[in-house]
């Protein structure tokens, strides 16, 4: 599946999830994944992913991004990611994401943003290792 | 009907260490040579219920673990709530080798997970001769940091939630959902900064690189094995470590992440037994 269509399946699959959603019930934010070159800001309200637009927008503000090179994020989303590429954590401290903005939104809600983040991986095809 | 009852065993000793008194707990399962388990920063004991209920190590290994001071059932030393947890290298040898020989074990097996893991680097330094073998699972001389652990330990953010979600990214993707929620759920039960004094011993006190040198592993057998999805310990830092240390042996695990032990038992197991029969065969040919 291409990267962008996976992308916009992100609020289906989080909104359709009551597990994330009870993690993220306190939590209202806007946020950022830079694919490549597109970034995708995603507008989240006590846990559901209320819009998801595709970008550049001019002056969208949000409170933290992820950026990533495009062959990065596709490796992230494999079902079994490889080493190095299972975690956005793991994928900061290995220079492919760039995570940056006020991340207090983030680390107060961080387990609910890597079920959201990973979420894609349900619809993925295998990366080979 | 009968109800299935584990043969762990867990009991208290009371230890005075860095000059005060402390309660510990700590469980114990199986007979023969002593084997004895640190857990990883902000857990307990509890990491090792799985080796404790196989009976391929119980049958010859006495599996006895800890729950270092602040962790687990152990309680922090009276004025805890006045103090900043910080553990270092001194301190947690002095534990290890004070509990050792509370309980009479006469060169002990020691098998160590990322903290855990990094001590036996200073323990076969300092006291190899007092070790029968030394297990270091992600056990790195250094490593760079990867996050701020301020967010650790500050009022606004739940310590439970955060310490789970740091590291439940070095959890193998692969493991079984049980076992690596069960992982989480000990890192969810640290007390208030517990996992960020820990942090300070793995990242901060100190860089043992220079002293890797002083390793014999002649004296005492030096085994490392790190989890092929271990970003925080990579194998990269194992190899690296053990190049510079002759004779260690270095075991670098499919599948797994930081956690051998609780986040995949059943894999761990094909790669620990080899090392524990190993250590066997050269115990009892002596």
């Amino acid at each position: 599946m291409p990267l962008p269509d996976l992308i916009e399946r992100l609020p289906a699959l989080v909104n359709g999830n009551p597990a994330v959603l009870r993690r993220g019930r306190y939590l209202s934010t806007d946020m950022m994944i830079e694919v490549g070159t597109t970034p995708f800001y995603l507008s989240i309200v006590q846990g559901r992913i209320e819009s998801l637009s595709r970008g550049p927008l001019v002056m969208r503000s949000w409170s933290f991004a992820i950026r990533g090179r495009e062959d990065a994020w596709r490796q992230f989303w494999a079902r079994h990611p490889a080493p190095g590429f299972h975690d956005i954590f793991a994928l900061a401290k290995f220079g492919e994401f760039h995570i940056e903005g006020d991340i207090r939104p983030l680390m107060t809600n961080l387990l609910y943003f890597k079920a959201l983040l990973e979420a894609p991986r349900a619809l993925a095809d295998d990366v080979p290792r | 009907m009968t109800a299935a009852i584990e043969p762990i065993i867990g009991r208290y000793i009371h230890l005075t260490l860095q000059g005060r008194p402390h309660r510990i707990y700590f469980e114990e399962a199986g007979v023969g040579i002593p084997l004895l388990c640190l857990h990883t920063a902000a857990s307990d004991s509890r990491q090792f219920r799985h080796m404790m209920t196989n009976t391929a190590i119980t049958d010859h290994f006495r599996v006895i673990a800890f729950d270092m001071p602040w962790h687990g059932k152990s309680t922090p030393p009276d004025g805890w709530q006045d103090e900043e947890y910080q553990l270092t290298t001194d301190a947690y040898i002095e534990l290890i080798r004070t509990f050792r020989d509370a309980l009479g074990l006469t060169k002990p097996v020691t098998l160590g997970c990322s903290i855990g893991g990094r001590i036996v680097l200073p323990l076969a330094m300092r006291h190899a001769h007092e070790f029968a073998a030394l297990i270091g699972l992600d056990s790195a001389a250094y490593q760079t940091g990867w996050y701020d652990s301020s967010w650790l330990h500050r009022p606004d953010v739940h310590g439970g939630e955060v310490c789970a979600g740091i590291v439940s990214g070095m959890v193998a993707p692969q493991s079984p959902s049980n076992c690596r929620w069960e992982t989480l759920w000990q890192y969810m039960q640290s007390g208030p900064g517990v996992f960020k004094g820990d942090i300070y011993f793995y990242r901060a006190d100190s860089d043992l690189r220079p002293d890797l040198s002083k390793i014999d592993t002649s004296v005492c057998p030096l085994y490392l094995m790190t989890g092929e999805y271990d970003f925080s310990c990579t194998p990269e830092n194992t190899r690296q470590t053990a190049a510079a240390i002759p004779g260690a042996e270095v075991i670098i695990m499919k599948e797994i992440g930081h956690f051998a032990m609780s986040e995949n038992p059943q894999q761990f197991r094909q790669y620990l037994l080899p090392v524990l029969d190993a250590i066997r065969t050269r115990l009892t040919a002596r």
